[in-house]
């Protein structure tokens, strides 16, 4: 039975979704600015890029003294996935016309996982848009006002902005390490970055990582899952004991 | 100049990346291996990008007070923390040491 707007469980969730994720909008736009990069760039990277882990890869590259071609070569190979949801979402929500360009400019972690983890057809949709759109707006607005506050606070070393980059990171990549497999892709992959940083120039080490990785994926654990860590790097519908989960919630709707 | 450049190359390659998702027939790139490099690919950069931050200084290995933050954001996260909380430790973790004298 389709519930209206105010009832929707897809757009509900989609809108908590969107105003947590926009929140860290604020620690991407004071990162950027102290990575070196104005708040019209940091700015454009959040209206035309739009995706947390290839901006944050971005500026942890530029941050580090790499090349702006080493940054959008990391920007665009952790885009990938989305590529990957883009092909999900078109066979769950097949968007038709213009509606398809803007549904693949916020295929993003959050709205693939607000939408798949719905069971009808409105609602995924509803969880879609909703998680995509409000992301997209509120993300803009938090990078602006941390850019702006970045921009204020003088030398970023003394606030250990260095320190939040790294947490940050630890952030996006902490949810994936779900499977023995995911860990030792980590691990493997750290040791390369530091084997490689006194070899060549900065940024180089994660495109050297980036390859080590590919060549995992491409030859190794034949025996995992398909699509080892592919899993989105939230998961909106958290069903603690005791309570229904999304399938029992549906059923009785 | 050129960070902008580099700045609309990611940007034009991300939204085409998003888009080829959506255009391309179903079959042409829905191969298990493609999927799990995918996946792997965003493990595996995430984790360059948390060592490279932490430990590189230009082209040197340092250890300094962002070690301190990686620690401090593991117990944060360990403890489930969200995001932006994880992200403020990391900061204060940093800050904290470099006050009481860590380079």
């Amino acid at each position: 039975m389709p519930t209206d707007l105010r009832h929707s469980p897809g757009a509900r969730v989609g809108l908590s979704i969107a105003v947590a994720t926009g929140l860290y909008g604020l620690s991407f736009g004071a990162l950027a600015v102290s990575s070196g990069l104005d708040v019209w760039q940091t700015s454009a990277l959040s209206l035309l890029l739009f995706s947390g882990g290839s901006q944050f890869a971005f500026i942890g590259v530029i941050a580090g003294g790499g090349s702006g071609a080493a940054a959008a070569g990391a920007a665009a190979l952790l885009g990938i996935r989305n590529g990957v949801y883009g092909m999900q979402l078109n066979a769950l929500l097949h968007p038709r016309g213009w509606r398809r360009f803007a549904a693949a400019h916020v295929t993003i972690d959050e709205s693939l996982a607000t939408s798949t983890g719905q069971t009808v057809l409105l609602e995924q949709k509803r969880g879609f848009w909703v998680a995509g759109l409000g992301i997209f707006v509120l993300w803009n607005v938090f990078t602006l006002i941390g850019a702006l506050a970045g921009d204020a606070l003088g030398d970023p070393k003394q606030w250990g902005l260095d320190g939040a980059a790294v947490a940050a990171f630890l952030g996006l990549l902490w949810p994936r390490l779900r499977s023995r497999e995911a860990g030792a892709i980590a691990v493997a992959c750290a040791l390369a970055t530091m084997l490689a940083v006194p070899f060549v120039p900065p940024g180089v080490p994660i495109l050297v990582a980036a390859v080590v990785a590919g060549a995992i994926g491409w030859f190794g654990f034949r025996h995992g899952p398909d699509g080892e860590g592919l899993e989105p790097d939230l998961d909106p519908y958290p069903a603690p004991q005791g309570r229904p989960g999304p399938t029992d919630a549906q059923a009785t709707r | 100049m050129s960070v902008w450049v580099w700045i609309l190359v990611a940007c034009a390659a991300a939204f085409v990346t998003k888009l080829l998702g959506y255009l391309v027939p179903r079959k042409l790139l829905a191969n298990a291996r493609i999927a799990r490099v995918a996946g792997t690919l965003t493990i595996g950069l995430l984790a360059s990008l948390t060592v490279a931050n932490t430990v590189a200084t230009g082209q040197e290995l340092v250890v300094d007070a962002r070690l301190g933050a990686l620690v401090a954001a593991a117990i944060a996260l360990w403890l489930k923390a969200p995001f932006l909380v994880v992200v403020i430790v990391g900061a204060a973790a940093a800050a904290g040491l470099r006050l009481l004298g860590a380079a």
